[in-house]
């Protein structure tokens, strides 16, 4: 290092090592930008298992029959890449990665409130990630129960349901911890002058996020559990034989995972909310109501599980209750949509790749949020229970929503996290791709599903044949598209020109500090004053 | 970096998070509980006769006795009395072997008359029971599991205390050990009435 002690102070974080090298630099390091990207890459190479466990099922069904994989190879396919897509992938997804990475930047300090803790959580998420994709060798064969777990066949099956079903249960600790660390972040560590009410949306959603992590984790931690315990000592709380009841099983189940899906969106949500104002160069409009409606959805989501198990076997009272709840967590969802919109209205619009996909991502989440109502609806979700409806709604939400503001947060960030800029035509070209393969692989399931296809066989009528053949197109497009996205920004982050401190010249605190950013963030810690998202 | 800046509060407030997620936890298994004691009251009712009440009661005075010598050690590191802050952290560590000893044999008892998860005798005696004794041994199964990891906390605390790691102006650990003990002691005095008392 040739560098004089003044240019020291400007390390970027990449460069700082603390004297460790190779590997150990990133594995040893309690620095929150590290730990988000360690995230980032367990994350990725577990979605390209994910995928691959997704292609193959679109695979098979390409035709009707047997075509690459009978019905227990199928049935295990679907399970593990449902475990591996949601407990490995989409709940840790945003908050793990930019959270880690930005909120501390974000509100102005220097690291999480316990750096130890927060590696400790990344180790726990790989043990728990270990478990769960040991399940796919190990012994009896892959799970097959489908990624819900769902009593009593889940302690019945021979297959390997210990290391998955133990798998959850330690990247469920892993994620209360993450968000444990986060709200003390949140409420002791933000830079004089940042007010609730000064506080970027991100950082607020990951608030909300966290909460939700801590309050319905346990639940299907203490369930996960209880299966474990039927599984090794055979004692009877889901066996209908011995007098338990598999209902209460789906109902546990389900407290924390309806919730789970605000853990998967609100900080998606959050993260469109820094892409929008800074590419339409205006203030967020509506900046309370998106707080609210953040905090809103938060809360109310904890109440509407019942709308999974609405065949299951529940009183009138209770279905028509969980209904009329459903339709109400749809409106903060809808403000978020009207604000978003709204802050485009008369902005100066640059159509920049992060807002490529913060566009998409409204297109598809609409989508997805609207075809939800219709599952909220009684009757209609009688007839359209458990088909390919159903996988279709879950994925333009999860997918559509999650994922698209996944690779927009990846392409809004990408310049301060590696201080590179990507080659921006071959992203769009990877959005596009990505995008049309997108709506052609899961658009056709919303036909299938109403037409009466039902999710979860490897088989299907011959009527079906059409759409199917559209939709494992679809997957084939949308996996090209990915792979262009991947290797361009693989390649840009070694080799990409150098990016400035604001390429897009978006106005909060991580647009201000170096990129990449040194390593304690701030040389001072700064004094906030204007509100958030000001643009002169 | 991690170890520049102290934040006592935060640190608190990082338990106080933590010992919520905990109550959770057990508040699924409370939930099953009151399932199955609203569709078996009667079964539920002669099990619980079945259970030890003297030893359940003498476990329910070692935790609150636990709980006031962990309470007291705070105290004392306080006032720098930093032996008497030792034994008060040995002794409860103590008690809390003696309440996993007394669970032992209780457990035996039981194990003896084939009262087990999955035993024959047990499933020959009706639903209620299965569930009931189910939830008994899982519930207060998980709960010595939490003792144990408490005992290894306050074996940590005392081993900094010993260090001077732990002194009467750095004490926040010791807070959090202590808070994390009456967690566990909590859990108990729900756990005892439900289980032996409630008829
Ligand atoms: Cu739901």
């Amino acid at each position: 290092m040739s560098e004089n002690k003044q240019h020291d102070a400007q390390k970027s974080y990449l460069e700082e090592t603390g004297g460790r090298k190779g590997i150990f630099k990133w594995i040893l390091s309690t620095d929150h930008k590290r730990i988000g990207l360690l995230y980032l890459y367990s994350i990725m190479s577990w979605f390209f298992i994910g995928v691959t466990l997704g292609v193959l099922m679109k695979l098979e069904l390409i035709a009707p029959g047997i075509t690459i994989m009978g019905a227990q190879s199928y049935n295990a396919t679907f399970t593990v890449h449902g475990v591996i897509m949601i407990f490995l992938i989409v709940i840790p997804g945003l908050p793990a990665v930019f959270g880690n990475f930005m909120l501390p930047i974000q509100i102005g300090a220097k690291d999480v409130a316990f750096p130890k803790l927060n590696l400790l959580s990344w180790y726990i998420y790989i043990a728990g990630s270990i478990l769960v994709v040991s399940s796919l060798f190990a012994g009896g064969g892959p799970p097959d129960t489908g990624w819900t777990f769902y009593a009593p066949y889940s302690f019945k099956t021979g297959t390997n349901m210990l290391p998955a079903v133990l798998g959850a249960f330690v990247l469920g600790f892993s994620s209360i911890l993450t968000g444990l660390n986060f709200l003390v972040t949140i409420h002791r560590l933000r830079a004089p002058g940042m007010t609730w009410l000064k506080m970027p949306v991100f950082p607020w959603t990951l608030y909300g996020t966290a909460w939700i992590q801590l309050l319905a984790t346990p639940i299907v931690g203490i369930t996960l559990l209880m299966v474990i315990g039927e599984r090794i000592f055979n004692i009877g709380f889901f066996d209908p034989a011995k007098g338990g009841d598999p209902i209460l099983y789906q109902h546990l189940f389900w407290i924390y995972s309806h919730p789970a899906v605000y853990i998967m969106i609100l900080p998606a949500m959050g993260a469109i909310s820094e892409i929008i104002p800074t590419f339409a160069r205006k203030t967020i409009f509506g900046y309370r109501a998106i707080i609210v409606s953040t905090l809103a959805i938060a809360f109310v989501g904890y109440f509407v599980w019942g709308h999974h198990m609405f065949t299951s076997g529940m009183s009138g009272t209770a279905l028509f209750t969980f209904s009329i709840l459903t339709f109400i967590v749809a409106i903060p969802s809808a403000i978020k949509v009207f604000n978003w919109v709204s802050t485009m209205h008369q902005g100066s619009i640059s159509a920049d790749v992060p807002f490529l996909w913060a566009a998409s991502f409204i297109f598809v989440f609409m989508i997805g949020g609207l075809t939800g109502l219709i599952l909220g609806a009684l009757a209609v979700n009688v007839h359209v229970h458990d088909t390919a409806f159903v996988v279709g709604h879950f994925h333009f939400i999860v997918f559509g929503g999650t994922g698209f503001a996944f690779f927009g947060a990846l392409h809004y960030w990408f310049p301060k996290i590696y201080g590179r800029m990507y080659d921006r035509a071959w992203a769009k070209t990877g959005w596009i791709i990505f995008f049309i393969g997108f709506i052609t692989l899961y658009g056709p399931m919303f036909y299938l599903g109403i037409r009466g296809m039902p999710r979860r066989y490897f088989d299907y009528l011959p009527d079906y044949h059409g759409p199917n053949i559209i939709s494992s197109l679809g997957a084939l497009v949308m996996v090209t598209g990915f792979v262009i996205i991947v290797i361009n920004l693989f390649k840009s982050a070694r080799s990409g020109e150098k990016a400035e401190m604001n390429p897009w010249g978006g106005t909060n605190l991580e647009w201000r500090i170096p990129s990449p950013p040194p390593l304690e963030n701030f040389d001072e810690i700064p004094t906030i004053d204007k509100a958030t998202y000001k643009y002169d | 970096m991690s170890n520049v800046h102290r934040d006592d509060i935060g640190s608190k407030l990082g338990m106080w998070l933590f010992i919520f997620t905990e109550i959770l936890l057990f508040g699924g298994l409370f939930i099953t509980y009151a399932v199955y004691r609203y569709l078996h009251p009667e079964a539920f009712h002669l099990a619980s006769q079945e259970l030890d009440v003297p030893i359940g009661t003498i476990n329910t005075i070692i935790l609150l006795i636990s709980s006031a010598t962990i309470a007291m050690s705070i105290t004392a590191i306080q006032q720098k009395k930093k032996k008497l802050t030792l034994w008060l952290i040995a002794s409860t560590i103590v008690l809390a072997a003696i309440f996993l000893i007394n669970k032992y044999f209780e457990w035996g008892a039981k194990f003896e008359h084939g009262i087990f998860p999955g035993s024959e005798y047990l499933d020959s005696l009706g639903y209620g029971d299965v569930l009931f004794f189910g939830l008994y041994f899982f519930m207060t199964g998980l709960h010595a599991f939490h003792i144990i990891i408490g005992m290894a906390v306050l074996g940590f605390m005392f081993y900094y205390v010993k260090i001077d790691r732990l002194t009467f102006d750095n004490f926040q650990l010791l807070e959090n050990g202590g808070l994390y003990w009456h967690l566990v002691d909590l859990i108990w005095i729900f756990l005892f009435p439900l289980f032996y008392l409630i008829a």
